[in-house]
């Protein structure tokens, strides 16, 4: 597969906007490469739409509204977790075929606002269960790096098709780590907001108090850029955090604008620099990990450091839970959030129709996969009457130590570095059939759903042929210091 | 045998869209699945935002029923399937609900002055109303169920008594009071289809209780429970255990059925809603109370010193918002016992044998109409007869003018010269009626007024005719 250099977000921009590209032959070829591709990224494609819009963004290429547009004429490829108006969205489960969402998620709303093209809606675990991709009813993505090995997951889809050139950008959905992990083993960019940044109107539920939206991207600065589109208010989502202006995301973005251009931009002069940043490097977080993995990430920490940055090795003691409570938080609210899939008023309707309870049960008995199944008897069970307390009610008290502990560590630090996945990317089957050792897989994605705080993974080395994912987390509403890490280690990088 | 009864009283709340969503709740006229959106039908990804005027209503209705308005609320979702449930789920309260402690009295002899009673209110909460299943023809007949999403998301207040009510009757008369409170803070309308809906809790001393749900109506909570009492009694006597269950209430045919037993019950749970924050209430509480209008009972009191009327009128007067303040528009202009009368007594027989409400009679006729027909009563240009009269018309036609009914039904009471010259003519047609009044039986004279009454039309006032007629025929012995 050929890693060649990848074109930007902000070069797409540029160069429509100047002429210099047609947004046409971009889609075009954009099309043309995953109609060659072995990968299986795309569930559903929007080529008809998306080449019609292309043909307009360069009819209006120049006019005073496009020229404000921040992604006009920008290929996005959309996880299918995410309803889009008009264009089937199935959360890759085989219950949801066909359904054609009437409206709009705000972030598509936003995206379109901003003149970005819609290629399609990426595979994925189904309803985002899984850390591999291979849930999903319509069969697994592979990775572009290894086609016999799995590219992460549950947003598997979106970080293959970056990492294949079969988008420019693409929309995760993170509950546990699904736009980290796929990213890490991709080898791309991807970022989980603060919960309560990004409007979640739209996303298919699995766990509503854990997942947000996010960015990816091939590089920083695009993830910055998407990021700063994404967090537009909405009083669609009441879990949203309206209080706080959303200027620092505006104000990276200005900065990496200005650095990388040297013109236009109120950023214009502003360091990007990590002079004296205070790193903690959590080694409950690296024990345990791949040797590599952990070389890899120790690199980085120390290439901070040249950059300005300084460490510190710091322990923080009450994570032994938190895989645990994660899932119990998770399949909880799962086991409720998919009770509305019955058949009755879209999606799946098979055979003929019986009495109430038969109908339902046989159409949720066909139209869900095993995984998703797994997950719903026992959040089920970790609800029901007498078990409650001791399971739900007890991860919910993990969950506040988990944040405590985390607003405890970056009391002393500004950002912490850890890696993404502790190894990079398996093969295709070779964790499927045991769940146990795929959820361990998330043990460094998850606390950071619980505890709420913004994370980003960027690629920081190799195994093998294999990405490695550094993973840096800052804290709550404070998404611009962990990109301006990321950015700073990234030029130290390529 | 000591009966307790506990009650759950929905009531849908008036607010001018849903609870969790901007669709409109004017939909009773409306096609099925009309006023829906994405996030009233459950679709996945749309998201419930909360209804603050509605949250608000919910909060008048608990300060009005004397409760304990806490600090902060918290939505929760009650997990069950039915097919009118969009999401699998409902979104309700469970712990934080907006109140808890609060007191309503009743009068058990219903409106007229009774031994008063105190029921305990245990709780009020928000929660939205599921869609309902619509069946062409009857529910045994139709070959399948239709779901009407319009209900979906409606905002109800839950009201929670303890088993603090003794009798069938009992539970009528607080329901009547509990309409009373809502519709006199505005928040609820009882005459829409379907705003109020009741469980009840029944248990007979010595015996498990039985939830019996579904009681759409005010009549049908007495009947209802009536038919409860009456199979419990007969299990007891019978000897059998009364089992703890639900019980479903057939309205047409006016009994309860077994729906499930104890251990078939729902585990239905609750856990918070993850799509919605904690709200704090506790600062809107005193801006809130000032809203509160003055409230039955005190209007009760301040009819009966204020207007020198009875107890038994002023109750009547006050059960109905429209009606109080019919009254006390019609009390200002004319006699304020006449109207006490002619309301309290009159129009509202009138309108209880038509089932229409003072509000939508009072389309048809004004508090200046009803003024008119009494200033025309006391001025003596109509009989009391009369004046009943014009107000069936005016109810029954509507558009008309009181003046207009006098004149095209000849109403105008007539002068005594006409009225002797009737009487004159009746004692002559009728001399054997007039033997008998003679010899002692007081019937013949009903009889021999009847008969003029007949001769005028009516447009004599009977007592007068009465008069007439005693002085006429001892006149002639």
């Amino acid at each position: 597969m050929g890693m060649k250099k990848k074109l930007t977000a902000i070069d797409v921009v540029e160069e429509i906007k100047s002429g210099d590209i047609s947004c046409e032959e971009l889609i075009l070829e954009i099309y043309e490469r995953i109609e060659r591709s072995e990968l299986n990224c795309f569930i559903t494609l929007n080529k008809e739409n998306a080449l019609e819009e292309a043909i307009e963004v360069d009819k209006r290429r120049s006019g005073e509204e496009c020229r404000r547009k921040k992604l006009l004429g920008v290929p996005i490829a959309i996880k299918d977790s995410i309803s889009t108006r008009g264009i089937q969205t199935t959360c890759a489960s085989k219950i949801l075929t066909g359904y054609v969402p009437p409206y709009d998620a705000t972030v598509i709303e936003a995206l379109k606002k901003e003149g970005a093209i819609i290629i399609g809606k990426t595979n994925m675990d189904e309803f985002c269960m899984g850390s591999s991709t291979e849930t999903s009813y319509y069969g697994p993505t592979r990775n572009p790096h290894d086609l016999d090995r799995v590219p992460g997951g549950s947003s598997g889809g979106s970080a293959a098709a970056i990492s294949a050139g079969e988008t420019v950008l693409a929309l995760g959905s993170d509950t546990g780590g699904s736009i980290r992990c796929p990213a890490s083993f991709c080898g791309i960019a991807g970022l989980k907001p603060t919960y309560g940044l990004v409007s979640r109107y739209g996303l298919i539920a699995y766990a509503n108090s854990l997942e947000q939206i996010g960015p990816m991207a091939s590089n920083v600065t695009d993830t910055a850029l998407l990021l700063e589109v994404l967090s537009a208010k909405d009083e669609r989502d009441s879990t949203q955090v309206k209080t706080k202006n959303n200027a620092s995301t505006n104000y990276c973005l200005s900065w990496l604008n200005g650095k990388r251009s040297g013109n236009g931009g109120e950023g214009v002069g502003v360091e990007v620099e990590v002079k004296g940043m205070k790193i903690g490097v959590p080694k409950e977080f690296i024990e345990g990990v791949s040797p590599e993995v952990e070389k890899s990430v120790w690199n980085a920490v120390h290439k901070l450091e040249d950059s300005g940055a300084i460490y510190e090795e710091i322990s923080m003691r009450d994570l032994k839970y938190a895989l645990a409570a994660y899932y119990i938080i998770a399949m909880s609210e799962a086991s409720s959030n998919l009770a509305r899939f019955d058949g009755l008023r879209y999606g799946l309707r098979t055979g003929k129709d019986e009495d109430w309870h038969t109908t339902f049960s046989r159409i949720r008995g066909e139209g869900f996969g095993e995984e998703v199944k797994r997950r719903i008897i026992l959040g089920t069970y970790a609800l029901s009457a007498g078990y409650y307390g001791t399971y739900y009610l007890k991860a919910l008290k993990v969950r506040t130590l988990i944040k405590n502990e985390f607003e405890d560590a970056l009391k002393t630090h500004d950002i912490l570095a850890m890696p993404t996945m502790p190894f990079v990317a398996f093969k295709l089957g070779e964790r499927i059939k045991d769940p146990l050792s795929l959820y361990l897989a998330d043990v460094n994605t998850v606390s950071i759903n619980l505890a709420g705080v913004p994370s980003i993974s960027v690629p920081c080395g190799f195994s093998n042929g294999l990405p490695i994912g550094l993973q840096l987390v800052g804290k709550h509403f404070e998404e611009d210091e962990i990109l301006k890490a990321a950015f700073v280690y990234e030029q130290t990088f390529l | 045998m000591d009966v307790k009864i506990g009650l759950e009283c929905h009531a849908q709340l008036l607010t001018k869209s849903k609870l969790f969503c901007s669709c409109s709740t004017d939909y009773h006229d409306s096609k099925p699945n009309t006023h829906v959106c994405a996030t009233c039908l459950g679709l996945p990804g749309a998201l419930p935002v909360v209804n603050e005027r509605a949250i608000r209503y919910g909060m008048k209705v608990a300060l009005a029923l004397g409760c304990e308005v806490q600090e902060e609320i918290i939505f929760y979702r009650k997990n069950y399937y039915y097919p009118d449930l969009p999401r699998g789920f409902q979104i309700t309260q469970y712990d934080f609900p907006i109140a808890f402690n609060g007191l309503v009295r009743i009068e058990s002899g219903g409106g007229d002055g009774g031994k008063e009673r105190e029921i305990r209110i245990t709780r009020v909460h928000m929660e939205e109303d599921p869609g309902r299943l619509v069946y062409i023809g009857t529910i045994d007949t139709a070959k399948y169920s239709l779901v009407d999403y319009n209900r979906s998301g409606m905002p109800l207040v839950e009201i929670v008594t303890e088993p603090d009510l003794k009798s069938p009757k009992e539970a009528r008369i607080f329901l009547g009071k509990l309409r009373s409170t809502l519709e006199y803070l505005g928040v609820f309308d009882g005459d829409l289809e379907g705003a109020m809906r009741v469980d009840a809790n029944i248990s007979l001393e010595g015996g498990d209780r039985a939830e019996v749900k579904n009681i759409s109506s005010y009549k049908g909570v007495e009947r209802a429970l009536s038919f409860e009492i009456t199979r419990q009694k007969n299990l007891l006597r019978r000897g059998l255990k009364i089992q703890q269950e639900t019980r479903h209430y057939d309205e047409t045919r006016g009994i309860t059925l077994s729906m499930r037993t104890k251990e078939f019950e729902h585990d239905y749970r609750y856990f918070p809603e993850p799509d919605l924050v904690r709200i704090r209430i506790s600062d809107r509480i005193e801006e809130i109370k000032r809203e509160i209008p003055e409230l039955p009972d005190e209007k009760k009191k301040r009819f009966t010193s204020q207007y020198s009327i009875t107890t038994e009128h002023a109750n009547s007067l006050t059960y109905d918002i429209n009606i109080a303040d019919f009254y006390e528009e019609v009390a200002s202009k004319i006699d304020m016992k006449l109207s006490a009368t002619w309301i309290a007594d009159v129009l509202k027989g009138e309108l209880n044998y038509r089932s229409i409400s003072m509000r939508e009679a009072s389309k048809r006729i004004s508090t200046a109409d009803f003024v008119a027909i009494l200033r025309y009563l006391k001025d003596g240009v109509i009989t009391e007869r009369g004046a009943t009269e014009i107000m069936r018309e005016m109810l029954d036609r509507g558009g008309v003018k009181p003046e207009e009914i006098i004149k095209s039904k000849g109403l105008a009471s007539i002068g005594s010269e006409e009225i002797e010259g009737a009487i004159d003519k009746v004692i002559k047609e009728n001399e054997g009626a007039v033997e008998d009044y003679k010899v002692g039986k007081k019937e013949a004279l009903n009889f021999l007024v009847g008969q003029v009454m007949k001769h005028t039309r009516g447009r004599a006032e009977p007592k007068e005719v009465r008069r007439l007629l005693v002085g006429k025929i001892e006149s002639e012995f």
